[in-house]
């Protein structure tokens, strides 16, 4: 067994997972392609439902995949194979050549701005170009430049070589050749992704015409950082277009060129898509013509209404055959409108929603490596297993297992991770590194400030005046050393920056160079390498907030880059070294809820060496799968459920109660103490981690197409049991969407679709003659699912679509419907109704309450965030999966739950825990025992504690407030709130703000240097 | 501030000092990205970084003021993606009430403004900069500069 894992595939779903692996003791290696990491995530503008803005919130992540001491990056390499067995796998990566050296490229891109030829630009979907050494983005991790050999003039012609003249740490090296290693690993992650769909291959679409552009090339257009800026012009001439159409579903729901899956996505990212063109322009008109709408994830079903309702986005239920290229190249399409007939309508551009394609590397590494597929080209899983590929010890997470969306993703890299980690468990801390420091040295009594100015190559210094700043800054008070770097990133200056802390005494270090939110953990680095507590360094950002947007107006960036010198050097004279503090943890989780995913949650963290206890409300385990009969491969979930429960009862690490609830909750990440009720007794529970997993209860719906009156109304969770003992009714009429979609329930079940095409193949499979109709309203058996709606109209079930504001009418013994499509009411003889009716959320008001973890407005969980964080809490420690987040299908509920137990582990498996450094800290002696620390905190971080004083003979009680550094994040809305000035937020207190304030716009002539406070250093 | 000072102010090329308080995730990243972006705006905003709007305290607003800034700028998350959960809407609370002190000490409201702008919108970022300047510019040198201050 080896303490490490290979994760293949650097988008968000190996980002994922390997954060998790390296967060929970084990070496891994982050394989991608690509010359950066981030995937196709980087490539979009925003997220559906939220329109959070994808580069922000992805960002962060991939900074700390670069920095994390456990992680080995090996971007721009390709896996060949994976041979050996679980515990001991050995992966052959080839390294292919960059032509740049990875250990001394500093990214400045003084190469990209002097290379001559151009190339399609992969990045921004081929509508624009970059240069043959290039950076595929501004936020690209890692931050090096690479060649691209087929097009670089040096390496076609020979001719040349202008880049290695201007590379000032002579990374460019045209020597360089592909290297071949073996890693050796314990497990292996698939994250490979998918292609996007090629839709050249659909002749009819037009894709040869400019203006018919694929949604990724749409999303590129509405970016900032994508060819135009932001602004949505057609490719043919760059007018703004007035009427634009999407086309969903090309290259998905296609049985003739081999797409029978529905690629998941599409619906919601042309919604979005919509949306913010709409946002950008709204005189926009914009049509979306689809199948279905597949709205079935959280909050989607909103969105979609929102697309409708405030940005009057058009949807029609139409799919045109073909793209119309009509006289002076105009573009039509001709479509089949069901209340208007045939109607040809003109657009300025179209977009092809192209659907997911399996990665061509998913294929060749299943292939090399015996890894099954399953009918898509997809790595084959199984309901109960769904991260688990056929080979024991591989896994498989993201659209890599299936076409899936962020979240989804985000939450199987989890699982992925989850099971690897238990897979290893043995093994877990044995390969990580731990960095060693040197003890911190004693500060002198006076601020001793060291300057370090940066050229960034030609970034600042084509503009501001460098050795002007250094002057600048050795008249500064406190500054006792100051001097230039060519580029202060690199590693040659990183020696020289502790030389200088070693050589000039100093306690404060000022880099002047570029943005904190990327370089400051560079920097705090290297003082602490040189004895420096890591919050005595600070960062003036010269060159994104100075060079680089005054690049006209030298004088001026000049002077401003003084400003911000100055400010940097007056605030970090006040810094004080802060320390993070370790914690101690209790390494035992608890599962609220031992359902499917409760168990599977306890089980994965048991199995990762923790132990857990199972607080179940009902007298035995199962949940909503003992209400089951069948599953949708055909699986008894009655076997399923034995197996499981098996494993459960037969696992050390777990303990389960029965009939309990959790009373009480107090304490934070690491360290809670609760009260559990079970038999009538208390009894305490300690624990570190807690995963939620109670669960949501089928919607009755009473009075709703006489439910509750007509005994041959049931529910579709009913006729599941029907089914389980075999009925005898053979005109059976299904309505989807009963409670669902309405204005009351805003939300879609989600389930109800495939659960209902599952039942109707059910009937037919052993009663071919029923007849069996299913009334929708859109279809959504999404991903691979809609190979069931197939088999279900294979097998001669009839599928009817209805209109929300024309429902069906049950009247004895049959079912009234208009037929939208035929535009005709039918009638039809039903001896058994079915309503499918969605998952609603249980009683989770009581968890909100003990845990103060939030709602939505449909009383489901709110997770920490929709795409990113799916199964975390926004208060540390607490981890949800299953139905309490929102319905969701088996599969799904099991990749969640293990995805919960990764994230428990990712803390279990700490010896302690470490507080953020900058927290906020309380002087009891101003405090006023207010609480509206507590009121603002959204941590819970702040909390009131009695205390005595005595004054004078007189003695009382009074509320002091004290902030737990365990739970502080370091925001400083308290410090800011406080009416008594009682808080100071460390690092950014008032009095460090008011230094940086008072030298904003001061001259050198206003500022007095004391004697001998400051030593001149030239 | 004299009448001769505004007047000067429109012929010579006096650039305003301008402090932007930029929370850490969002409107920091949005001036980050403007420099990706080299969306070019007038070198007048100083920016002093915070961990989230949340953090600004009226008092530091009012400190910039009396320590020479021409204008003062909040900025942080849209609402709703705040990286503390909700931080910014703190700050909206806090800034009505600064909007009110600011009015009743005769600041112009062109000199204190709030501003929602996200890591990636740099071009928004520069605009509102470029913006405010022209603004400040108009109206000269805020009142309450102390003597001797540019």
């Amino acid at each position: 067994m080896k303490g490490s894992v290979a994760v293949v595939g650097g988008g968000i779903a190996g980002i994922q997972a390997a954060l998790d692996l390296a967060d929970s003791g084990f070496k891994t290696y982050l394989i991608e392609s690509r010359p950066s990491i981030g995937g196709v995530m980087s490539q979009l503008d925003k997220t559906f439902p939220t329109n959070d803005c994808a580069m922000c919130i992805l960002s962060p992540k991939l900074v700390e995949t670069a920095r994390h001491p456990n992680i080995e990056l090996l971007a721009y390499s390709d896996v060949k194979s994976i041979s050996g067995k679980a515990g001991d796998f050995k992966v052959k990566v080839v390294k292919k050549a960059r032509y740049v050296d990875e250990t001394k490229c500093t990214g400045c891109g003084s190469c990209t701005e002097k290379c001559p030829s151009k190339v399609q630009d992969e990045y921004n979907a081929g509508m624009s170009k970059h240069k043959s050494i290039y950076i595929p983005f501004a936020q690209a991790i890692p931050r090096i430049a690479t060649i691209d050999a087929a097009h670089c003039l040096y390496l076609t012609k020979g001719k040349c070589g202008v880049c290695k003249k201007v590379c000032g740490p002579k990374a460019v090296d045209y020597e360089q050749k592909d290297t071949e290693i073996e890693l050796n690993v314990g497990s292996v992650v698939l994250a490979t992704g998918f292609k996007p769909f090629d839709p050249s291959i659909l002749k009819n679409y037009r894709f040869d015409h400019p203006d018919v552009i694929t949604s990724l090339q749409f999303e590129r257009l509405l970016s900032a950082s994508g060819p135009t800026q932001g602004h949505v012009t057609k490719q043919s001439d760059g007018k703004v277009p007035k009427n634009i159409a999407f086309i969903q579903c090309v290259g998905s729901r296609n049985p003739h060129i081999d797409r029978k899956h529905c690629s998941s996505v599409c619906c919601m990212y042309a919604t979005k898509e919509s949306i913010i063109a709409k946002e950008h322009d709204p005189e926009l008109n914009i049509t979306i013509f689809h199948i279905d709408i597949r709205a079935y994830g959280k909050n989607f079903e909103e969105f979609y209404n929102r697309a409708q309702r405030e940005y009057g986005i058009k949807y029609i239920n139409s799919r045109p055959p073909e793209v119309i290229v009509g006289a002076n190249n105009a573009l039509s399409l001709k479509y089949e409108d069901f209340s208007t007939g045939v109607v040809t309508q003109d657009f300025d551009l179209i977009v092809l929603s192209i659907g997911l394609d399996p990665a061509d590397s998913t294929r060749a590494l299943a292939q090399s490596s015996g890894i099954a597929l399953d009918d898509f080209g997809n790595i084959a899983t199984s309901i109960e297993s769904p991260v688990e590929s056929s080979v024991a010890g591989i896994y498989v997470c993201g659209v890599a297992q299936g076409p899936k969306d962020i979240p989804d993703t985000v939450a199987q890299a989890s699982a992925a991770a989850s099971k690897a980690a238990a897979l290893l468990s043995g093994e877990r801390g044995t390969l990580i590194k731990e960095r060693k420091f040197p003890d911190e040295k004693q500060l002198s009594p006076l601020p001793r400030i060291g300057v370090f100015v940066c050229h960034c190559g030609i970034n600042i210094g084509s503009v501001v005046n460098v050795p002007g700043v250094v002057e600048y800054a050795r008249t500064l008070p406190g500054v006792a050393h100051a001097r230039e770097m060519l580029y202060a990133c690199s590693s040659d200056s990183q020696a020289a920056i502790k030389d200088a802390i070693a050589k000039n005494d100093l306690n404060r270090v000022v880099v002047a160079s570029c943005t904190p939110r990327t370089h400051e953990p560079l920097f705090q680095n290297t003082c602490r390498e040189a004895g420096l507590n890591p919050y005595l360094f600070e960062l003036a950002n010269i060159r994104e907030h100075c060079s680089w947007v005054h690049s006209k107006e030298k004088e001026r960036a000049t002077e401003k880059a003084k400003g911000i010198v100055q400010m940097a050097v007056a605030k970090s004279a006040l810094f004080q070294p802060l320390y993070k503090q370790q914690v101690s943890l209790i390494n035992k989780a608890i599962v609220l809820g031992g359902g499917v995913a409760g168990m599977t949650a306890a089980l994965d963290i048991a199995n990762n060496g923790y132990h857990v206890t199972i607080i179940e409300k009902e007298k035995e385990l199962g949940g909503m799968l003992r209400e089951m009969t069948e599953l949708y491969d055909g699986k008894k979930p009655a076997d399923v459920l034995k197996e499981l429960i098996g494993k459960v009862n037969g696992n050390k690490n777990i303990n389960v109660i029965n009939e309990a609830k959790l009373l009480k909750v107090e304490g934070y990440l690491g360290n809670f103490k609760g009260v559990v009720l079970a038999n009538g007794k208390e009894l305490a529970l300690d624990f570190g981690a807690a995963v939620v997993a109670t669960g949501a209860r089928n919607l009755e719906p009473s009075g709703l197409f006489n439910y509750g009156k007509d005994p041959h109304v049931v529910t579709q969770a009913q006729f599941e049991k029907m089914l389980g003992k075999g009925i005898s009714a053979n005109n059976i009429t299904m309505i989807q969407c009963v409670g669902a979609r309405n204005k009351e329930r805003e939300y879609c079940g989600r389930t109800c679709c495939v659960d209902a095409v599952k039942n109707a193949i059910r009937i037919k499979k052993a009663n071919s003659k029923a007849n069996v109709f299913v009334l929708y309203r859109d279809m959504r058996t999404y991903g691979v699912m809609e190979k069931l709606y197939e088999n279900a109209r294979d097998l001669g079930v009839i599928f009817i679509k209805y209109e929300a504001d024309n429902p069906p009418k049950v009247q004895g013994g049959s079912v009234l419907v208009h037929d939208h499509m035929l535009n005709q009411d039918i009638e039809l003889a039903s001896d058994l109704v079915v309503l499918s009716t969605p998952l609603v959320a249980g009683e989770n008001e009581e968890i909100n309450q003990l845990f103060k973890i939030p709602l939505d407005r449909n009383k489901f969980f709110l997770e920490a965030h929709p795409k990113l964080r799916p199964v975390d809490f926004a208060t540390d420690g607490i981890f949800l999966c299953g139905s309490a987040q929102a319905p969701k299908l088996m599969d799904e509920a099991i990749s969640q739950a293990s995805a919960a137990a990764s994230r428990a582990c990712t803390i279990l498996s700490r010896k302690f825990i470490e507080t953020e450094g900058a927290v906020s800290v309380v002087n009891e002696a101003k405090c006023i025992g207010c609480g509206t620390c507590v009121t603002v905190c959204p941590y819970n971080a702040p909390s009131l504690y009695d205390v005595t004083v005595n004054v004078e003979e007189v003695t009382y009680t009074t509320n002091k407030s004290k902030i737990n550094a365990a739970s502080c994040k370091g925001c400083g809305s308290c410090a800011a709130a406080c009416p008594a000035g009682a808080i100071t937020a460390q690092h950014f207190s008032s009095k460090e703000i008011g230094e940086a304030i008072d030298a904003f716009d001061k001259g050198v002539k206003s500022i007095s240097i004391e004697k001998g406070f400051v030593e001149m250093t030239v | 501030m004299s009448a001769e000072a505004a007047t000067d102010t429109k012929t010579n090329d006096w650039e305003p000092k301008i402090v932007a308080f930029c929370c850490n995730w969002c409107s920091y990243g949005g001036a980050d990205s403007a420099g990706m972006g080299r969306f070019q705006q007038p070198a007048s905003a100083r920016i002093i970084r915070v961990m989230c709007s949340g953090r600004i305290d009226p008092l530091h607003v009012f400190n910039a003021f009396l320590e020479g800034a021409d204008a003062v700028l909040v900025t942080g998350c849209h609402i709703g993606d705040c990286h503390y959960v909700n931080g910014n809407d703190k700050t909206k609370i806090k800034y009505k009430y600064l909007e009110n002190v600011a009015h009743e000490l005769g600041i112009e409201k062109e000199r204190l403004q709030l501003n929602w702008i996200s890591a990636s919108e740099g071009e928004k970022f520069a605009n509102f900069i470029r913006d405010v300047t022209a603004q400040i510019k108009k109206l000269g040198p805020s009142p309450l500069k102390p003597e001797g201050v540019a």
